[in-house]
């Protein structure tokens, strides 16, 4: 039995050295990625280690001193991070309850246009959004917002008083919704989209001929069949929760409406970069890292379970 | 998709659903139309005021503040380090993201596991914002074009994305190069990235505007002006509403007061966004099929 096991080991190891040999081009070829991902990728989470010192600018990460839990107990018992993480939650929460929904509904409409011309012409303008950078959206957002901007117009219009809406912590997060959502639609639609164009255009036609009209066929063959990539999309978002969205919200926030808009990813930039709290900071990073680690995990579970191993991430 | 005689019902409901679709593209459209129209009006010029309110036509055309951005330099400085950091980045990127799925794409390579798993591992985990920081300022990369484009060099996803490309290459092609007495470098350069054209436009595309739109590096390790990129010179005028080197230059050519602040955001706002106007309709199919390729697995 033990005899037959080491041959066995021996048999591998011999047939693995002789793939050694056959590939060394090709594993010679994985060395610059290999250094990449240490120094860029795992030096920084080796940096982690931070969060349990004191850093001390002249000795390094390597050298400051330990500080254990002492940062993690001051940001437990920091009333300000309930706020920030209250923030992140919310934020996320309202992006996806009122963000989700939407691209599926757009895919929906598109696929009842019947001029593929208009239909390209939809989609081009409405991944438009996608392609540009935050800084250029938020930019023209102030202007679209402030007192003066189109929107406030209306609200004269309608008989109200101008509201300054971006220095207002009544309607921040609200504008934060609708403007990623603005972003966001048309490059959502893309998947559902696709996912309704692959649908077997002769179920559609046997509903035809069974006399469905189009929002019966809508409501009984594409929704139906949308339901899986639905729900498995629905399922990847929510390891994102703790993602409120960086460029997005650092590009159009302020002082005044911190209390509603800061969020984790803010707050770390501006506790460790601008305040050079670095252990605090880091300390705050890695709770946001280690909850988004276990969610992903435990998220791509269930996605396996589901069936949707096309979907899962490994 | 069959043809069915449309009822009147029907056609009420493709006119509601086309007037639908033409409201979302007005509302998609018109907040880079209010930069347009206030960037070219001239109620501006001479006094503070500029295009207000539900903007729709400027009402008296001028150029003036488009002269006034060409004349300010620092933002061809943005341009010219933003294009810069756009071409070596995508080479780089796109170079050594098929060095490395190209072994990666061999299901008996040695390790394979090991270092797929060390790859994949990063988008699940990594050490956040100060620990790069403080990696990046060890590393006296500071101020350089090389921080901009090697930190984020080798994306896992994009690997991921090339390694299933490869792998649908037919074997019997490097089969018989191999027969040849080609080695797997020669394989690799002259057979393997000549058939990947495809794949690797769509990442270039995909790293190259994620290069053009990235302000976020530049902003934290980029402090020397002439090595500035295009959308952090963007940010402090539009968004830390910044204008003193902008008014500088007004200053210096004797039309002081002559631009609105928000006129002047506007042009410069158009100015940065002009290219990927140009550029997007022609490159957005690209996007749409990538987003295609990596929803689904191989």
């Amino acid at each position: 039995m033990n005899k037959t096991a080491s041959m066995e080991r021996k048999r591998i190891h011999s047939e693995r050295m002789r793939l050694v040999k056959r590939y060394r081009v090709l594993l010679l070829m994985m060395i610059p990625a290999m250094v990449y991902y240490a120094v860029f990728h795992y030096a920084p989470m080796y940096g982690v280690l931070l969060a349990f010192k004191d850093y001390k600018l002249t000795e390094g990460i390597v050298g400051s001193p330990w500080a254990g839990w002492k940062h993690f107990e001051a940001i437990f018992s920091d009333g300000y991070f309930y706020t920030i993480l209250k923030n992140t939650l919310i934020i996320s929460l309202y992006k996806l309850v009122f963000g989700f929904p939407i691209p599926i509904l757009f895919a929906l409409l598109m696929s009842e246009i019947a001029s593929a011309k208009y239909k390209k012409l939809v989609q081009t303008v409405s991944y438009l959004p996608h392609f540009m950078s935050w800084v250029v959206l938020g930019g023209i957002f102030f202007t679209v917002f402030s007192l003066e901007g189109p929107v406030n117009s209306i609200v004269k219009l309608m008989g109200g008083d101008p509201v300054l809406f971006l220095a207002d912590d009544r309607y921040f997060r609200s504008i934060l919704v609708a403007t990623s959502i603005y972003q966001g639609f048309g490059w959502g639609s893309i998947i559902y989209f696709a996912a309704i164009t692959n649908i077997d255009p002769q179920l559609h036609e046997a509903a035809i001929m069974d006399g469905a009209g189009r929002f019966q066929r809508m409501f009984r063959i594409s929704i139906p069949m949308l339901a899986p990539v639905i729900a498995i999309m629905l399922i990847l978002s929510m390891s994102g929760i703790l993602d409120a969205g960086f460029d997005q919200i650092f590009n159009m926030y302020n002082v005044k409406v911190y209390r509603v808009a800061d969020i984790i990813d803010t707050y770390v930039y501006r506790k460790g970069l601008l305040e050079m709290n670095y252990s605090y900071a880091t300390a705050v990073g890695l709770f946001k890292s280690a909850v988004a680690l276990v969610l992903i995990v435990v998220v791509n579970q269930i996605v396996k379970r589901l069936g949707g191993r096309d979907h899962a991430l490994w | 998709m069959i043809n069915v005689k449309k009822s009147s019902g029907d056609r009420v409901v493709d006119a509601v659903l086309y007037a639908a679709m033409a409201v979302i593209m007005i509302i998609t459209l018109y907040p880079f139309w209010t930069q347009v129209v206030i960037s070219l009006d001239g109620a501006g010029v001479g006094g503070t005021a500029y295009a207000s309110g539900l903007v729709l036509w400027p009402k008296e055309l001028t150029l003036a503040s488009y002269k006034l951005a060409f004349d300010f330099a620092e933002l061809w400085t943005g341009y010219g380090n933003t294009i810069l950091r756009t071409l070596i980045g995508v080479l780089l990127s796109v170079f050594f993201t098929a060095l490395t799925s190209y072994p990666l794409a061999k299901r008996d390579l040695p390790f394979n596991g090991a270092f797929t798993g060390i790859i994949l591992f990063t988008m699940l985990f990594g050490g956040g914002l100060i620990p790069t920081y403080l990696l990046i300022k060890e590393l006296n990369m500071i101020n350089t074009l090389w921080v901009l484009v090697i930190p984020g060099m080798i994306g896992a996803f994009n690997v991921l994305i090339m390694r299933n490309f490869f792998r649908g290459i037919p074997e019997e092609l490097e089969e018989s190069a191999r027969v040849d007495g080609a080695g797997y470098a020669r394989i690799f350069f002259q057979i393997v990235i000549p058939l990947s054209k495809p794949v690797l436009a769509t990442i270039a595309l995909w790293v190259g505007v994620g290069h053009w739109n990235a302000w976020f590096d530049a902003m934290i390790y980029v402090s020397d002006p002439d090595k500035q990129v295009l959308q952090v010179i963007l940010r402090k005028i539009v968004i830390q509403n910044d204008m003193s080197d902008i008014n500088n230059v007004i200053n210096s050519i004797g039309k002081a007061t002559a631009f609105s602040g928000r006129q002047l955001q506007s042009t410069v706002i158009m100015f940065s966004i002009i290219p990927m106007l140009i550029v997007y309709p022609f490159i957005q199919k690209y996007f749409v099929k990538g987003v295609m390729i990596g929803a689904i697995k191989g």
